[in-house]
């Protein structure tokens, strides 16, 4: 016990300042505003591999490093699609995982963000569409941030999931105020 | 007839060191395979190879001590079943399987279900062997699985994924349980099957090491070399010694970072989670590192056919030896606080098991085997450039369970530290990539490298002007799965996520 004590004082907080939104991964608008209003900033993520070669995982889970601080964000991932207000999802959608897709997407409650994470999220990548793959991840349902790179470091998803949350600076509506 | 009267009739296999190659007929397939498994030796791979233009045959690799067999069985009626090998190696049961749905030739062997495939595509359709792809507009549909059922007093079944509970990839599992105990667990695969060997027939020969480093992300660095060595046997390259140097480090520093992850995540999931913040900061550190001095956190594509993409940068290089250093230091601290941890201890220890018994005669392999008795590593035993100049400690345990799995981890990762300290105070200069010609067509070339989960192979067959005729990648956790369905029995349902973790296996990287 001691010695976790120890190491947990000698180590002292890692973590850094988040990093900005990145707007240009955008791919709509119009939930934004909503998902605030009733959120404010807090955010419930659910992370669905539906083909991935798990190297996008990898990132994810670096996401959730103490250096990234992602709950001290109001950021977290969550175990059920039923208490998610965004699905985060990886690789090109495989034929065997388009209807586990879907019913996570049907199973998330409205309003709810979609971020393609990957580039074979954004646009199938090196496997493309084939006799089991469908590609791109909207092919299948629809997504509103796209976050390329293979993998896309912690930080570059850090910024699309800020760009999918945050309102954009010439907003689409005055619901926000 | 013995195994050395085998290996003296087979030529000498182009592509890792220590291969032979063998064209068999279904007598002497059989007869091989018994004589393997008497002499101790260890399926790598099955696969099948052949497409519209070619005659088919069914290929095996085999392991036995220093040396290993390739083994070609050309199949003259693809639809009379060839000998399955199942009752010898039990993993091959599932390749058989995944042979059948891929290119449609059947085994002798029992199981009829399908593996790979499920409803998504026609069973009359075999993704490596027509041309014509079925119908892709068809809906999406779920098939009926044929699970073994158990039934008695009491029993009930537990159907989990295929989307788990975390940032996991897809699988499912379906456990028969009485109250809290497992009495069988059976994995359904295949949902991440994203049609990895048809696409690599579409792809230039030079170019196709980019999709074996996305076979299983987490092994980039083992597939891509696999695939190169297996290239570069069959244009007969030779990598400068640099080259080989910086794939050797490339390969050890995926090691560490995949083994600082699980050893975390196994803390994590015995309840103690100050393990994954503390081993989650160290990877990330290494992480960066890495970026500092391969340009890359993740080495996608650092190794390219005739040697790696870049050299390594002045300036990063001493900041990775001190980051290495300074992990080393800090994960015997870590282990020390792991092993005096009484909750810990008690979850790790016992969880799990796979007696060296067992290990054997389901052929666990690579870090999974190696805590479970099974002293073998490609590293030490069949070494490639550069680890043919060093020696590598092998680390084996024999307890089998978590706690063994979670001890060949540290072991291993220290083991790592030393080699790339060494490597990079020895590193040869001169240039770090070789040019690479196109093969002939017809040419096969056999990669095998130690990844961090144990052996990967690339079987990689020329096409005509720089096309792929056929490219099998084979990761080991088809040999793990299924010993997974083993050690889960009589254990707690709540110990699975704990249990699965420590074999870590590769859903992709089996899926294809």
């Amino acid at each position: 016990m001691l010695k976790t004590l120890r190491q947990i004082a000698s180590i002292g907080i890692v973590s850094e300042p988040a990093p900005q939104a990145d707007e240009s991964l955008r791919l709509r608008d119009g939930l934004q505003d909503h998902i605030r209003a009733v959120l404010g900033r807090a955010l419930c993520i659910r992370h669905i591999d539906a083909g991935s070669c798990n190297g996008c995982e990898l990132e994810i889970h670096a996401l959730n490093n103490p250096l990234y601080n992602l709950e001290g964000l109001g950021i977290r991932f969550v175990a059920s699609p039923r208490h998610a207000d965004l699905l985060l999802v990886t690789g090109p959608v495989s034929k065997h995982m388009e209807v586990a897709l879907r019913r996570t997407y049907e199973a998330t409650p409205d309003p709810k963000l979609v971020v393609a994470l990957g580039d074979c999220g954004c646009t199938g990548g090196i496997f493309g569409e084939n006799y089991a793959s469908h590609g791109r991840v909207s092919n299948v349902i629809p997504v509103d941030v796209a976050i390329p790179g293979c993998p896309p470091s912690p930080t570059r998803i850090l910024q699309g999931i800020l760009a999918a949350l945050l309102r954009s600076p010439a907003p689409v509506s005055a619901a926000g105020g | 007839m013995p195994l050395r009267a085998w290996s003296a009739l087979s030529k000498p296999q182009p592509g890792a060191p220590g291969l032979g190659a063998l064209t068999v007929s279904e007598d002497q397939w059989q007869r091989v395979a018994q004589d393997l498994a008497a002499a101790g030796g260890r399926l790598v791979a099955l696969w099948a190879s052949g497409d519209p233009g070619t005659a088919l045959s069914i290929q095996a690799a085999f392991v036995a001590g220093s040396e290993g067999l390739v083994l070609t069985l050309p199949i003259e009626d693809p639809d009379a079943p060839y000998p399955g090998i199942e009752g010898l190696f039990p993993a091959a049961a599932r390749m058989q399987r995944a042979i059948a749905d891929l290119s449609g030739v059947r085994s002798s062997d029992s199981d009829p279900r399908s593996w790979l495939r499920h409803a998504a595509w026609p069973a009359s359709y075999r993704p490596l062997i027509d041309s014509t792809p079925p119908d892709l507009t068809a809906p999406a549909l779920l098939d009926a699985y044929d699970f073994v059922r158990v039934e008695g007093d009491g029993v009930h079944e537990i159907a989990v994924g295929p989307v788990h509970a975390g940032t996991i990839e897809p699988g499912h599992f379906r456990f028969s349980v009485v109250g809290e105990k497992v009495l069988r667990l059976e994995e359904r695969l295949g949902y991440v099957h994203k049609g990895i060997e048809q696409r690599f027939t579409q792809l230039p020969i030079l170019d196709a090491h980019r999709l074996a480093a996305r076979v299983s992300g987490d092994s980039a660095v083992a597939f891509a070399w696999a695939y190169c060595q297996a290239l570069e046997g069959i244009t007969d390259t030779q990598i400068p010694p640099r080259a080989a140097f910086l794939r050797a480090l490339y390969l050890e520093i995926e090691r560490i970072a995949n083994h600082l992850g699980d050893l975390g995540a196994l803390g994590n999931d015995a309840g103690f989670a100050f393990g994954l913040s503390q081993f989650s900061r160290l990877k990330e550190q290494l992480l960066r590192a890495s970026h500092e001095a391969l340009g890359q956190r993740y080495l996608m594509d650092a190794v390219v056919p005739g040697g790696t993409h870049r050299d390594l940068t002045r300036v990063g290089v001493p900041h990775l030896r001190r980051c290495l250093l300074e992990i080393d230091h800090e994960v015997l601290t870590l282990r020390a606080i792991y092993d005096e941890h009484e909750g810990v201890r008690d979850r790790f220890t016992g969880a799990g098991m796979v007696p060296p018994e067992l290990a054997i005669r389901l052929g666990l392999t690579g870090l999974a085997g190696r805590a479970s008795g099974q002293a073998f590593d490609l590293r030490a035993d069949l070494p490639c450039e550069p680890y043919a100049q060093w020696s590598v400690t092998k680390i084996v345990r024999t307890e089998g369970d978590v706690a063994a799995r979670v001890a060949v981890r540290f072991d291993e990762l220290h083991e790592s530290c030393r080699l790339i300290q060494h490597m990079l105070s020895t590193l040869p200069d001169g240039p770090h990539r070789a040019p690479v010609v196109v093969p002939a067509a017809g040419l096969t070339g056999i990669g095998l490298i130690e990844g961090w989960r144990g052996p990967v192979l690339v079987a990689l067959e020329a096409g005509p002007n720089g096309t792929i005729r056929r490219c099998h990648p084979h990761d080991p956790s088809w040999q793990n799965w299924p010993v997974l369905e083993h050690a889960i029995i009589g254990n707690i349902v709540p110990d699975f996520p704990l249990i699965n973790k420590s074999f870590n296996l590769s859903y992709s990287g089996h899926d294809l």
